[in-house]
């Protein structure tokens, strides 16, 4: 092919690419929170899933996650858990805006404190879901299970990251060949 | 593709956050107001991924199913241990065991000691307690033709229950240890002290005439003895109980309040002379002594 010449198909083609890899991250995120409830014996995989994917892709990449994908994954979360249905997509939601807020600052950070500042994510949200929680129930839920939830998305953040960074990487050197 | 200006579409971006966030709580208020069709919703996702979870299922099975194995590979390892440590044990016991044996034919040997025939015995049912001559007696129903004699030993599965002292066709009664009339010479297993077991028509037997200087112990143990030639050696009886009053009792072995069933055994002992020939000679000297008392008299 040569240079200079922008053929109609490729552009169709390159758009179709581009599309494919907006959509990517989403798409990586909603099936790893279809494989989440995987019975492995462990409890609230589901939320300790999605609130990693949404925080890397809002830090990183934000393009590839806007609110509305926020708000498509934390429905996906609510359907996909008993919680109280909504509460998972606002705290989804929230995180995503906070996260692209500071982006300017954290995406220059090295992983460690990314990943701290991760903790303080995920501490917030099993607060908020608390809160949420006690508030549509009307009665004090118990504390263990957002705790759970809250080690378990701390725990699993680096591994997601480190998946997700390849991804990242390889999604770069796409745009970057042509 | 719509396109729009740029100036609308910063707005439109900046817009959908807080837009999304207002349809959050919204969604939220509806799940609260409708909670059915929250239900709804998580059950149609449920079924639609339901056979992709099964699918993935056989995998995960497998990779679940080896690490199960592994780890009862490991345990298997530190079982086998342990039984290698156990059959080490139980191989010395068997030497131990070996050894006592051996050392028991040698001293056997050196006594010319002929082991004693395993004793016959009947097991009879008891039919009734109390009654007849004595205080406490049982009645024990036998066959027609039951091989059941007088002085014949009586047991329960613990220890002595006491004596046949009557005969009849179809029933025996034994005397048990506790009656008023029952003397049993037993031995003090602790000291080797041979004594007399009395019966008080009480629960607890007391014991009597124990050799000077032995005295009998809180919980010594007490089997019957040869002497007399009324009891084969080494029954279990009881043990001995010092009661509040100062008195050495035997608490028996035997449950004498709730017997079944006793076995009655015959040691072929003739210790105990019959009642009869007791009874009728008595008068008899009687007679003579003031025969010749008569005579002796004038």
């Amino acid at each position: 092919m040569k240079k200079g010449r922008p053929a109609p198909r490729t552009g169709l083609l390159r758009q179709l690419d581009a599309l494919a890899r907006a959509m990517l991250p989403t798409a990586t995120t909603a099936l790893l929170l279809l494989l989440a409830p995987m019975p492995v014996g462990l409890p609230g995989t589901v939320a300790a899933v999605a609130l990693p994917c949404v925080y890397f892709w809002s830090v990183f990449r934000p393009s590839a996650m806007p609110p509305p994908a926020a708000f498509g994954l934390g429905l996906l979360q609510d359907l996909l858990t008993a919680g109280p249905f909504g509460a998972g997509t606002l705290t989804l939601l929230l995180a995503h805006g906070v996260a692209v807020r500071w982006r300017g600052f954290l995406a220059r950070q090295s992983f460690l404190i990314v990943w701290l500042v991760f903790c303080g994510f995920a501490a917030a949200a099993a607060g908020l879901g608390w809160v949420l929680q006690g508030l549509l129930a009307w009665q004090v839920p118990p504390v263990a299970p957002g705790l759970t939830g809250a080690g378990l998305a701390i725990g699993f953040y680096p591994l997601i990251a480190l998946g997700l960074t390849g991804l990242h990487g390889a999604m770069r050197r796409a745009e970057s060949a042509p | 593709m719509i396109r729009l200006s740029i100036p609308l579409r910063l707005a439109l971006s900046r817009l959908s956050l807080p837009v999304l966030i207002a349809a959050a709580f919204g969604a939220m208020l509806l799940g609260k107001a409708d909670t059915l069709l929250a239900e709804r919703a998580r059950v149609a996702l449920a079924d639609v991924l339901t056979p992709i979870w099964a699918a993935l299922r056989e995998p995960l099975g497998a990779v679940q199913g080896a690490v199960q194995e592994a780890r009862q590979l490991l345990a298997l390892r530190e079982e086998n241990a342990r039984l290698r440590e156990d059959n080490e044990r139980l191989r010395r016991w068997h030497a131990a065991a070996l050894a006592l044996e051996a050392e028991v034919d040698m001293l056997r040997r050196q006594l010319a000691f002929v082991p004693e025939a395993a004793p016959a015995f009947h097991t009879a049912r008891v039919v009734a307690d109390g009654g007849g001559t004595y205080a406490r007696a049982l009645l024990l129903a036998a066959g027609p033709h039951h091989g059941v004699r007088k002085g014949q030993v009586a047991l329960d599965e613990r220890g002595l229950v006491g004596r046949v002292t009557e005969v009849g066709a179809r029933s025996a009664r034994v005397l048990l240890a506790t009656d008023m009339n029952m003397r049993i010479p037993v031995t003090l297993e602790g000291s080797r002290a041979r004594a007399i077991m009395v019966g008080t028509n009480g629960a607890r037997p007391r014991l009597q005439h124990w050799p000077e200087g032995t005295l009998p112990e809180e919980g010594e143990r007490v089997v019957t003895s040869a002497e007399a030639n009324a009891f084969p050696s080494g029954l279990p009886v009881g043990v001995v109980r010092w009661s509040a009053s100062g008195a050495p009792e035997i608490e028996l072995f035997a449950r004498l309040d709730r017997l079944d069933v006793v076995r009655l055994f015959d040691y072929g002992l003739s210790g105990i002379l019959p009642p009869e020939a007791v009874a009728r000679r008595e008068p008899v000297r009687a007679v003579g002594a003031t025969a010749a008392a008569r005579r002796a008299a004038p």
